[in-house]
């Protein structure tokens, strides 16, 4: 089954039991993540000015498939600008963004989710007043429900009830993959920093992407939460889902990123692997500072 | 705080019973005033008639309002344009046509009053569209103004000069402009019970209460028509719950929490904003025409905002984001805050019929100041309790935004899902039998 057709289309997934990945990965209503084109995510030429600052200056790049790829930078370098512009949140000045070999420079942010590139915010951003449950079933696409008439009218309902269940079990399998299954019916805006971002992370993953971009997953996560949140990355990624991560901590990335791109007052820097971006004079002039 | 919510968990059904209980409260409370001011029978069947009325419009209105509001989070406080043009257009439709030499100076197209009723309904969803194209784009303040302004652009439409009369399929039509239009069609409930031919055994079960009273058709017809209308707050009830409690539901949830959140998981929010405004609109249509269509006339300068604001403060005493607590924000403005006053001042009146308040301001404060005689203040503010109804909501609103800023049932807990979401539900869910899959 081609992924790619299946997301393009608004029309429900059937969503099964019974369709499970034979790889082990979870069930998310597809077969897994998709298996397209070799670098799924193109930046070309990317440009954004706000006023007379210039955020993202001509920046081009490329996210392998089944890569942990790092996007760093000093403060201001333009890496949450240049999500923005990836995921459609802002429109770019000039610049192309090509995933899966099609052009989505522009699109609408929904229109981009839905094609399987999917973003976390850099301050989690749950849904305060609604349960962990009720954040988690937002996320999975195809939903027959969210047609107001099917909801409502008398008849449709029986078929709509009988997803909810349906995606009930994906979410419910998705919340004890993260270990977070014990607060399910907690309102979102009861936990701890660290578990909104599990949350955050594991809601991003029920809408069944082929990319995920995580803005700062570690700010503010403790050691130990942080390590049980790169054990679950480096599981998906393993499974074959595609990872661009914005991330201060350098140790962090050069640990477990198998190619970094350095970017410095809006433009790419260099990017490569981890031991030569910590060889490259000019990253350690522009951002290290000189003393590593 | 926690008593109340002690004494709320200790009625039986929850909510529902909850309603039921305050409802109950509120009715013997008004019988009781009506023994007290010495009602006969048909004095006290009024009373009930017009406090059923009001109630049910009001929870109708909060009930719709929380859609836009509590669900969604669309700051709409031009509730009475949508209710204006939905009285218009059922009475542009309804009317019967026009004849030189009768009552009314216009006429209507003479179409049933079901066909008008669903005329007004959509009007005003189409004016929800009209207004949320542009509007909802932008950010919620904003979506504010432009709903105030409509409702204002509304009622000074319907009372400009051009729109008094014009013609409509070569039959003189029109709004009535500020002179107002008479509503000259058949009274609804015979329509409705002609309809079903139940009209003859109506007018019978009508004169069976004759004994009891002189022409007792008003009073009956009032009875009935309320009940009609708190079967429409059960319909509307039943219609929010169902789209509260559904995946469309969940989305509108998290466009009031979120919006960015809900449109970077591929939801595209402002087709979402826009079936929500519009529906919520329709019902503010319709309860506009529920409110007006037995009331013989409507002016255009009966839909000032105040209506809005007072929807408003009806859905914050119920709790925005509780179905349930719209209708018992809805019933508890209408009892206390609406008709609440008037009753107080009829029952002390009754109580003190020559107390002999002061006339003025200043004969009340006088003797408050000179020789600290609180008798004459504490008379003129009795005297006066109808003026202060405002006073009593703002005091009332800034009460509850101190103490319970989320109203009495706001707690937000009704499930966005088409199932119940539990820890236990999920986990049988998980266990029924699914084609015989074994998952890990």
């Amino acid at each position: 089954m081609s992924d790619a057709a299946e997301t393009g289309t608004d029309s429900a997934d059937e969503p099964s039991g019974a369709d499970a990945d034979p790889t082990g990965g979870l069930n998310l209503g597809s077969t897994g993540p998709g298996i397209g084109e070799a670098y799924p995510l193109q930046v070309e030429g990317l440009r954004k000015s706000f006023g007379g600052i210039t955020a993202v200056d001509d920046a081009s790049f490329e996210v392998e498939r089944g890569s942990l790829t790092g996007l760093i930078g000093p403060n201001g370098a333009g890496k949450s600008t240049t999500f923005n512009l990836i995921t459609g949140m802002i429109e770019p000045d000039a610049g192309t963004v090509t995933f899966d070999g099609e052009d989505i420079t522009g699109m609408e942010p929904h229109a981009i989710a839905n094609r399987g590139l999917v973003r976390t915010f850099q301050i989690a951003r749950e849904l305060q007043e609604m349960t962990v449950l009720e954040n988690m079933m937002l996320a999975p696409k195809g939903q027959r429900g969210e047609s107001l008439w099917r909801s409502v009218a008398p008849g449709f309902r029986g078929d709509v009830v009988e997803q909810e269940h349906d995606l009930l079990d994906r979410v419910w399998e998705v919340l004890e993959f993260f270990d977070i299954d014990h607060i399910a019916e907690e309102y979102a805006g009861n936990l701890s920093g660290g578990q909104r971002k599990l949350l955050e992370l594991a809601r991003a993953l029920l809408t069944d992407p082929d990319v995920l971009l995580l803005d700062e997953p570690f700010a503010g996560v403790n050691p130990s939460l942080e390590k049980r949140l790169l054990e679950h990355i480096h599981e998906l990624r393993e499974q074959g889902y595609t990872f661009l991560l914005v991330e201060h901590d350098m140790d962090l990335i050069m640990e477990n990123c198998e190619r970094v791109i350095v970017l410095h007052q809006g433009r790419i820097l260099t990017d490569g692997t981890p031991a030569e971006i910590q060889a490259n004079e000019e990253v350690i002039e522009a951002y290290l500072g000189g003393n590593v | 705080m926690s008593v109340r919510d002690d004494v709320a968990a200790r009625i039986p059904g929850g909510d529902a019973g909850l309603i039921v209980a305050i409802l109950l409260g509120i009715y013997a409370a008004y019988v009781l005033a009506g023994v007290g001011l010495g009602f006969s029978l048909r004095g006290q069947l009024n009373t009930i008639a017009t406090l059923t009325f009001f109630i049910a419009v009001f929870a109708l209105l909060s009930l719709a309002l929380n859609l836009h509001w509590g669900y969604t989070g669309l700051f709409n406080i031009g509730i009475v344009g949508f209710m204006a043009v939905g009285i218009y257009v059922m009475a542009l439709v309804s009317k019967p046509l026009y004849e030189a030499g009768g009552a009314a100076q216009v006429g209507g197209l003479g179409l049933p009053i079901v066909v008008g009723m669903i005329a007004g309904t959509v009007a005003a969803a189409l004016l929800g569209l009209v207004i949320a194209l542009p509007a909802l784009r932008l950010r919620a303040d904003y979506l504010a103004i432009v709903t105030i302004a409509m409702s204002e652009i509304v009622r000074f439409s319907f009372l400009s000069g051009d729109l008094q009369q014009f013609q409509v399929f070569g039959e003189r039509v029109g709004f009535g402009g500020g002179s107002g239009l008479i509503l000259d069609y058949t009274d609804p409930i015979e329509g409705f019970l002609s309809l079903f031919g139940a009209w003859d055994a109506y007018l019978g079960v009508v004169s069976a209460f004759e004994p009891l009273f002189g022409n007792p058709k008003p009073v009956v017809d009032g009875l009935v028509y309320g009940v009609v209308l708190l079967g429409f707050v059960v319909a509307y009830y039943w219609l929010l719950k169902r789209t509260g409690e559904s995946p469309f539901g969940r989305v509108l949830k998290a466009i009031r929490e979120d919006e960015d959140v809900a449109n970077s998981l591929g939801k595209n929010t402002n087709r979402f904003k826009i079936k929500a405004f519009m529906l919520g609109c329709a019902l503010m249509g319709l309860a506009g025409i529920l409110w007006y269509m037995r009331s013989g006339a409507v002016t255009p300068n009966s839909f000032r905002p105040r209506i809005t604001f007072f929807v408003w403060i009806a859905l914050i005493i119920g709790g925005a984001g509780s179905n349930t607590g719209s209708v018992l924000g809805g019933a508890v403005f209408a009892a206390l805050l609406y008709q609440g006053p008037r009753t107080l001042k009829n029952l002390i009146d009754a109580v003190l019929p020559n107390a002999g308040a002061p006339s003025g301001f200043g004969p009340a404060v006088a003797p408050l100041i000179s020789n600290v005689d609180p008798v004459p203040f504490l008379l003129y503010t009795l005297d006066s309790i109808r003026q202060l109804q405002l006073v009593f909501m703002g005091v009332v609103l800034v009460w509850l935004m101190h103490n319970r800023p989320e109203g009495l049932l706001g707690h937000r807990k009704e499930t966005a899902a088409g199932i119940p979401l539990t820890t236990q539900q999920a986990g049988q869910s998980r266990a029924a039998p699914d084609g015989g899959s074994e998952d890990e």
